[in-house]
């Protein structure tokens, strides 16, 4: 895609994506995961509140989830992981340290089709999320004192980290889509990240091309949709850019996005120090992941977005644009059942993709191969969706009750051609003085008056045969 | 003498009908109406549970700790929280946040600790069992000071749920009582797994079956480096071969076994109990709980005056010394290196049961030391663990059972045995109590 | 046992003012550092007092380097357990006026703190 890149530099973009599992029950205790309608605090317990003596003990569903993502991504999945604890202060981290995985991650390695390219996955791990502040005002520098509600603590979360393989806006962009579809087609998260579940950090830097060193990254956080991630990370390879050309030098630091400044605003830390203490968690035994389920879980993986977009090519003829439209794994499978149950793939692929068509496969194609045939025109087609879809019923009874067979019979068209024609006579001399706009007008008072059930191609033939 | 920090008289009046009930009903099992004593850093749902700290004051735990919930269920009655060295960090409990406690043989004497609670309670016959904990020898020290029993189980043997941690991978809960038979039988109620502690093993537990099969044929290892470890007093000594050859006697055949990386085991040990320590009490922050420092004007501020004033002096020491010993640039030199000992000292272990079934030795080094006498050295009491924290490093089970005196004091025999035979280390144990006329 | 300036550990020669043949200290600097990193709090005269301390307890942590342990594994848990994890089954939280109940500060179900300024040093 086109992007405004100042003239002989480049972008390096690493990705750092967290989402959360979709799992019923929290990473390390059986609350809830899904906090988001709780009143505050109540969505806790005394292992997620950190109390003294508790406990934490794994989630096998998250970690059947992240071995599914590693696999998904190619990843070597590890024979032995293990958690560690990475150790700071802050008040929505209620034991002091966060459970991760540092040395040992469940995941190493892969790599992701990103567009036309491939991005390298460096690691995949798995942690547990922390909880909120609410800030007083709402601004950190004159709030007094900030709320904590715990409800978030302990969801599982899981760290995706990329090689710096992306050099466009765009790119990190396309790359946090490609994760958010592999991720819903795996079952992993929903990803959705207006509702935090999909959190894209991007490390950015610049260099000058040609040049092999990797320039000072900044690390921009906190962006909640992919529009902003893209915006912020094109604001920020401009900024460094003129910083670096203006004889300045880029600081490493973390940096936000403002909405209403339209451009990235450096952020306050949360540590005093980045000196994080990892060590082995001693709470939790050494993981061995079982050889057999590995490979069972790999047998259980669905198709992947890109393998089936590449398929629907392949297989079906479909254009790339109509292939991604369809790599979402409900509309494959409407797609194929359909195609499957006789109807055309273009046209299969056209009514999905175009009208959102939501039907049984079966009432699909037919409801494909009643437009095709010219019992109904495109126009009634969609109506006959409409209520096919809202009411169950098949497309060829919706027509049947609705009356809605087109006119094609070359008796019935002739009738209404020469009403019309006879009705309109002015329309008709100014068609034949050279005007070809009166011809749609005709076309147009035919199509009412047959209540928009004729065949209209047949219908123009008759005209022009009239009018001849 | 100061064994209990407070005493649960309604809920041990209320434990006591329940248990009358059953009895009546002969519904009862051994440990129905007993009365025990909790070491305060075992949580007992709604009862002030503190670890000895000041940063803990007024806290009531909505839960039990699973071995105090076991207890429960088999109709105990607990009579109260013992006191115990802050965060069972110590070895005199003096360190406690709240009050000293004294030995009952001698009460210018502390009881050892970090139990020294639960050990003078059941010495002074206030309770017939109580529950400690044993991080680097928290429970043999004390009982063997206070003249009374205490296990440590194998690591993994009792569940750590609801134990106010101080280093994770070092402690376990275990029993104290007069007599080896009433200690196995605390020890196999409140022991295997719980599926909160992901470190409790799922494996049987009958710890009275052998109980009284005697050291016939047994062979007993003799490690040469505890008995001659600085600081040994010669009375102590003394008692221990008087004890060895009492066993021989019963048929026990003794064997000199080498556990050659002992002199490394403290240091070892003081670098991995203070970084999981350091860790472990990061959630003292008074965000959710606990002691919050009023004067404080931001967060920070908060954190560090909370944290400076809720813990007491050995506390912030261990605190220091573990965050120093995580920290950038220092992992690899200290934690690591600490872990990769702590290899050589269990593989020192394994070693040594290729040629006999248990380990015999003195507990402590030394008899119950005066008041005060310590608390100005750290590494001199340190000294106390130096012939318990071996098993807490490679996580095998030790008993310790009175052996006599010396000037007038009680000396602690120490048993320890393979990972897992909990069982054979009571066996030693019981067999020498009954050589002694137990 | 007697009160003393120097006691023996392990055949090492100890005292409360550093170490007799061991010349490892912590400066002032680092053992302020490591106090912000514990989030605790410093009083008049504890960087000397910690600095002390310190240096003496590594002083004897020091002899570790004494042994090659070039081809040992480390030992995180001495007791090999099989890793038993959750089935993934949610359950009932706790009342939230239990969870509130040990609050230092409560207000409206939530826990309350100073606002954050963690730009101080």
């Amino acid at each position: 895609m086109a992007e405004v890149l100042p003239d002989g530099w480049e972008a390096v973009i690493g990705m750092e994506v967290h989402v959360q599992l979709a799992t019923r029950s929290k990473m390390f205790c059986a609350c809830p995961a899904d906090y988001l309608a709780a009143a505050p605090n109540s969505n806790v317990c005394e292992v997620c509140l950190g109390l003294p003596g508790v406990l934490p003990v794994v989630n096998r569903r998250a970690v059947e989830l992240g071995v599914r993502t590693a696999l998904a991504l190619g990843c070597e999945v590890a024979r032995f992981t293990r958690f560690d604890r990475k150790n700071y202060f802050y008040p929505d981290l209620p034991k002091g340290y966060q459970i991760s995985q540092y040395e040992l991650p469940i995941g190493r390695g892969g790599r992701l089709g990103v567009g036309a390219g491939v991005v390298r996955i460096t690691r995949v791990h798995l942690e547990e999320d922390t909880g909120k502040l609410l800030h007083a005002g709402d601004d950190l520098q004159t709030a007094r004192e900030s709320l904590v509600d715990l409800n978030r603590a302990g969801v599982p979360l899981m760290e995706i980290v990329s090689e710096p393989d992306i050099h466009s806006a765009d790119g990190a962009r396309e790359y946090a889509e490609a994760l958010r579809e592999l991720l819903r087609a795996i079952g992993a998260s929903e990803a959705d990240m207006e509702k935090g579940q999909l959190r894209a950090e991007a490390n950015v830097s610049v260099r000058r091309r040609g040049e092999q060193r990797l320039g000072v990254k900044t690390e921009l956080k906190n962006i909640n949709s992919f529009r902003f991630l893209q915006r912020a990370v094109e604001s920020e390879i401009r900024r460094q850019v003129a910083v670096l050309e203006s004889g300045g030098r880029v600081v490493q630091e973390t940096r936000g996005w403002s909405e209403s400044l339209q451009c990235t605003v450096p952020q306050r830390t949360k540590e005093y120090a980045d000196d994080y203490r990892y060590f082995p968690e001693p709470d939790l035994p050494p993981l061995e992941l079982d050889a057999a389920w590995v490979e069972q879980l790999r047998a259980g993986l669905p198709e992947l977005p890109a393998d089936r977009r590449r398929r629907l090519r392949e297989c079906y003829g479909l254009s790339e644009f109509d292939a991604a439209q369809l790599s979402d794994p409900a509309r494959a499978a409407l797609f194929e059942a359909a195609v499957a149950a006789g109807a055309s793939a273009r046209a299969v692929a056209n009514w999905i993709v175009q009208s959102d068509a939501r039907l049984p496969p079966q009432h699909l194609a037919e409801l494909v191969d009643l437009v095709e045939r010219g019992v109904i025109n495109r126009e009634q087609g969609m109506q006959v969706l409409s209520e096919a879809s809202t009411h169950g019923l098949s497309p060829a009874e919706v027509v049947r009750r609705r009356g809605l067979g087109q006119v094609s019979d070359a008796g019935a068209l002739a009738r209404l051609v020469d009403e019309v024609l006879a009705e309109n006579p002015r329309a008709v001399a100014d068609y034949r003085a050279g005007k070809q706009q009166a011809l749609g007008a005709l076309l147009g008072e035919l199509r009412k008056r047959s209540g928009g059930r004729a065949n209209m191609q047949m219908a123009r033939d008759v005209m022009l045969d009239r009018l001849g | 003498m100061g064994a209990f920090l407070r005493l649960t008289e309604d809920l041990a009046r209320a434990q006591a009908a329940e248990a009358d009930r059953r009895l009546a009903a002969g519904d009862g099992g051994p440990l129905t109406g007993i009365p025990v004593a909790i070491k305060d850093v075992l949580c007992v749902e709604g009862v002030e549970t503190t670890a000895g700290s000041r940063i803990l004051a007024g806290f009531r735990p909505p839960y039990d700790a699973t071995a105090v919930a076991r207890l429960r269920q088999a109709g105990a009655v607990f009579v109260g929280m013992t006191n115990c060295d802050e965060f069972a960090m110590g070895s005199s409990t003096e360190n406690s946040g709240y009050q000293l406690t004294r030995n009952p043989h001698d009460p210018g004497r502390v009881p050892g600790g970090s139990s020294g609670g639960s050990a003078a309670a059941v010495a002074a016959g206030e309770v017939v069992a109580a529950l400690g904990t044993d991080t680097g020898g928290s429970i043999r020290q004390p009982a063997a000071l206070c003249g009374v029993v205490g296990v440590k189980p194998t690591y993994g043997r009792v569940s750590r749920y609801g134990l106010i941690a101080f280093a994770s991978s070092l402690d376990q809960v275990g029993p104290f009582a007069r007599g080896v038979r009433d200690a196995a039988i605390v020890l196999q109620a409140i022991a295997g797994f719980d599926p909160k502690d992901a470190t409790s093993a799922d494996r049987p537990v009958d710890l009275l079956a052998e109980l009284e099969a005697g050291v016939e044929g047994l062979r007993l290892g003799v490690p040469h480096q505890y008995v001659e470890v600085q600081g040994m007093e010669p009375g102590v000594k003394a008692a221990v071969d008087r004890a060895l050859l009492e066993l021989e006697g019963a048929g026990a055949e003794l064997v000199e076994v080498s556990l050659p990386h002992t002199d490394y085991g403290l240091a070892a040990y003081y670098i991995i109990a203070p970084a999981e320590c350091s860790s472990n009490l990061a959630r003292y922050d008074s965000v959710r709980f606990g002691y919050r420092a009023e004067d404080a004007d931001t967060l920070l501020d908060t954190y560090l005056r909370t944290r400076r004033q809720g813990f007491g002096p050995e506390v912030r020491r261990r605190i220091m010394l573990g965050t120093y010993a995580l920290s950038a640039g220092y992992y690899d030199a200290y934690y690591l290196k600490a872990q990769k000992v702590r290899t050589l000292i269990a593989d020192d272990f394994a070693r040594a049961f290729q040629r006999c079934d248990a380990i015999v030795s003195a507990t402590s080094p030394t008899v119950a030391f005066p008041i005060g006498s310590r608390t100005q050295d750290p590494l001199a009491m340190y000294l106390c663990d130096v012939l318990t924290l071996g098993a807490n490093l490679a996580g095998l089970p030790g008993v310790s059972v009175p052996c006599g005196t010396s000037q007038g004091l009680p000396v602690g025999l120490q048993v320890l045995a393979p990972q897992w035979a909990d069982a054979m280390a009571l066996r030693v144990a019981r067999a020498y109590e009954v050589v002694r006329g137990g | 046992m007697r009160r003393s300036s120097r006691s023996t550990i392990l055949g090492i020669v100890v005292s409360h003012h550093g170490l007799e043949g061991y010349g490892l200290t912590l400066s002032r600097e680092q053992v302020r550092h490591v106090a912000m990193l514990a989030r605790l709090g410093l009083e008049a005269g504890e960087e000397e007092f910690y600095a002390d301390q310190l240096s003496g307890i590594l002083g004897h942590i020091d002899r570790l380097r004494e042994l090659d342990t070039e081809a040992v594994a480390p030992t995180a848990q001495a007791v090999p357990l099989e890793h038993r994890m959750r089935e993934d089954e949610p359950r009932p939280c706790l009342d939230r006026e239990r969870v509130m109940a040990n609050a230092p500060e409560a207000r409206d179900g939530f826990f309350v703190v100073k606002a954050i300024q963690e730009a101080e040093p």
